[in-house]
């Protein structure tokens, strides 16, 4: 099967880029300078209210013809879609987690006398990161399943070879379709086993 | 005369519109044992709470070991401490919670070593050396490796005890510590507190319910009812001679 | 900015607004749908009979994590040339099996979670009062486990509202084809697809305030035992 390759690196890039942003965004909306939080809450609201398709075709067709500009290869537009789309969603998650930290924990940071930088990393953060990382693991699935959307700003993915495959032979269009999905299972399985075992430790460890 | 280590002056606090304290002055001298008793809702956590930095006072000062708490000196001019300030000042401060408020995600030794190592930039094996002895002492020797989440309550407020005894506080703060522990768990955390007061040389707070402890270890005892401190003077004085009518049916309901 | 034009955008708005309708009518027909067929799996889910159940999981799990654009494809391709049960389907009849296929898993979830909040005191207490079936799901259960869903039934709603536009990749004309079909006739796709991403703003977001609104009046209907527990534990 070729087109593999696109699919899994578009995965692996925009869930970097979108676990980056999620922490970025999700920490802004915590900053206490009122305007950085207004333009973060802006970004996540643009995001969430319209949809990944929509964004994508947006960024696309739209952005260069707005701004004059090319966002170098479609493989780069697709990647930043879904990593901006799926970053504003998780941002929330890294913001709630973050809040509900038990407020006793930064109290016992202060007494020690930590810096508000140090209560961040050393207390708040270790044991957000154990609550996102079910939600984080739901994510990635969700986020699987949209690099299936690049195929329709014509990249090369498994899905493009897929539907040459049935132009070739209209017969075999459940075929191809079913191998097709099986394959995004057999993608999926081993993040849905992980998103398990991270529920499990998720329960561990945390104060709230 | 020695110079007070802690010196409140007319402070005040309110909660949006209700007032708490109502204007608390106060001297403690170094290696003072002050016990501050009074009902629920009197504002005696709030009080070592502003001393911790973690409730900023309404008005009125705060002075520990000679420097202005929460204000500091900006051209001549005195105006709110920035945390920078408040971390050079309260460094001389420790506090143990109600509620332990452990570290979950650490060991019982990285409960303890993280604040030296990462705070004072303490080496790493002076840091843990210092933890292991302070964990001894308090009886825990045989749990650095163990999660909070495997103690008992009084063992978890034993912790507590020694990671901000690591940092070498010269005033002790002890937020109700025994409020949140089973009755039978009450005697072993009463007995460290016990100890650690023998030693001497660290002034300590004791917002406390426990009458005999505190007139067992106490110097001087602070009555607080609304707002104000009613009555002070020495565990004695307070708690056997005084003809304040409030303390006494207050003292009633807890020693019958 | 110089490649914006008003011009174009009042020309494109009302040529994009004439798919909405069948944007927003297919987001209904296919929540509707789904949340049919969520108490099919719900149900299938409940039967005892452990192989069944472990069957449904996994049926549910393998259409949960694969992509709705590739099972639209399925449906709309494949399933005409599928022998025996095969027939040919309308884009939109298979968008609205596609789609509502799809987020009936996640509805079934829903309930599920719906119906294991109930406090396991009320099973016992309409077994201990001798209910029939019938009369404990009617009137013990469900009443219980129904409102909670109500802002977590909500939130899909929207997120099917935003997933419909997929259906356009089949030929469904609600306001994505509408917007790319302008775009490839007068080469200008700036200002239709401008004109989608505002009416999805614009439909989503309130929905979406609304619904965390009902959710925060949920919670304090229901959480009321809690609060109450903890601020006995505040401190003096």
């Amino acid at each position: 099967m070729r087109g593999i390759n696109i699919t899994i690196s578009v995965l692996i890039a925009s869930a970097i880029l979108g676990y980056l942003m999620a922490f970025i965004a999700g920490l802004c909306r915590l900053s206490s300078n009122v305007f950085i939080r207004k333009a973060t809450g802006f970004y996540i609201e643009l995001f969430r209210g319209t949809s990944l398709i929509v964004q994508l075709f947006w960024l696309y067709y739209a952005v260069p013809m707005l701004f004059d500009i090319q966002l170098g290869s479609n493989w780069l537009v697709g990647v930043i879609a879904i990593a901006l789309n799926y970053g504003a969603y998780m941002s929330e998650i890294v913001r709630g987690s973050i809040l509900s930290v038990a407020k006793g924990q930064t109290e016992a940071a202060t007494a020690l006398n930590m810096s508000s930088f140090q209560r961040m990393r050393l207390i708040i953060l270790p044991q957000a990161v154990r609550m996102m990382l079910p939600e984080f693991g739901n994510y990635l699935i969700q986020m699987l399943k949209a690099t299936s959307l690049v195929y329709l700003i014509g990249m090369n993915d498994i899905l493009y070879y897929g539907n040459i495959l049935r132009s070739n032979d209209l017969s075999q269009a459940p075929t191809v379709y079913l191998l097709l999905l099986v394959f995004y299972f057999i993608l999926a399985l081993p993040i849905i086993w992980l998103t398990r075992k991270a529920e499990v430790i998720s329960k561990k460890g945390v104060a709230s | 005369m020695t110079e007070p280590i802690v010196t409140f002056q007319d402070v005040h606090k309110s909660f949006g519109d209700v007032e708490v304290l109502k204007g608390i002055n106060l001297d403690i001298k170094p290696a003072e044992k002050v016990a501050v008793i009074g009902p629920s809702g009197s504002g005696k956590t709030t009080i070592i709470r502003m001393l911790m930095t973690l409730e900023k006072p309404t008005s009125g000062d705060i002075i520990v070991d000679g420097k202005n708490l929460w204000k500091m000196d900006k051209n001549g001019q005195l105006v709110d401490a920035n945390e920078k300030h408040l971390r050079e000042v309260r460094g001389d401060i420790g506090m143990v919670f109600q509620h332990f408020n452990l570290f979950p995600h650490m060991t019982i030794l990285e409960n303890c070593m993280t604040a030296p190592i990462h705070v004072k930039k303490e080496n790493k094996q002076t840091a843990k050396q210092h933890s292991i002895q302070m964990l001894e002492k308090v009886g825990l020797g045989d749990k650095l490796d163990n999660y909070p989440s495997q103690l008992s309550g009084g063992q978890k407020q034993r912790v507590a005890m020694a990671r901000a005894l690591v940092m070498r506080p010269k005033v002790m703060l002890f937020d109700e510590v025994t409020s949140a522990l089973d009755p039978e768990l009450v005697g072993e955390v009463l007995e460290v507190i016990r100890d650690i007061a023998k030693e001497g040389e660290m002034a300590m707070i004791l917002v406390t319910h426990e009458m005999d402890f505190a007139l067992d270890v106490a110097d001087k005892v602070l009555f607080l009812d609304e707002g104000v401190i009613a009555e002070q003077g020495t565990a004695s004085e307070v708690i056997e001679h005084s003809s304040n009518e409030r303390l006494q049916s207050f003292l009633k309901r807890f020693r019958a | 900015m110089d490649n914006w034009s008003w011009e174009i955008f009042f020309d494109a708005f009302p040529v994009v607004l004439e798919g909405l309708g069948i944007t927003v009518g297919l987001t209904l027909a296919c929540y509707l749908f789904s949340l049919i067929f969520g108490f099919v799996w719900t149900f299938l889910r409940r039967v005892p009979f452990k192989p069944l159940n472990w069957i449904v999981t996994w049926v549910m799990e393998f259409i949960r994590s694969t992509p709705p654009l590739v099972q639209l494809f399925f449906i709309y391709f494949a399933w005409p040339m599928v022998p025996v049960v095969g027939m040919t389907l309308s884009p939109f009849t298979s968008a609205v099996l596609g789609l509502g296929l799809h987020f009936s898993t996640y509805i079934g979830e829903v309930y599920r979670s719906g119906i294991e909040g109930v406090d396991k005191g009320q099973w016992e207490a309409s077994q201990a009062l001798n209910l029939s079936t019938r009369q404990k799901w009617l009137k013990i259960i469900l009443p219980q486990a129904i409102p909670p869903t109500i802002p977590m039934l909500g939130n899909y709603l929207i997120i099917m509202f935003k997933e419909v536009p997929l259906a356009s990749t089949i030929g469904v004309v609600g306001i994505l084809h509408m917007a790319n079909s302008y775009g490839a006739q007068y080469w200008a796709y700036l200002e239709p697809l401008t004109i989608v991403a505002i009416l999805f703003l614009v439909l989503s977001y309130p929905s979406a305030i609304l619904i965390s609104k009902l959710e925060k009046r949920m919670n304090r209907r229901f959480d009321k035992k809690e609060t109450l527990n903890s601020s006995k534990g505040a401190t003096t």
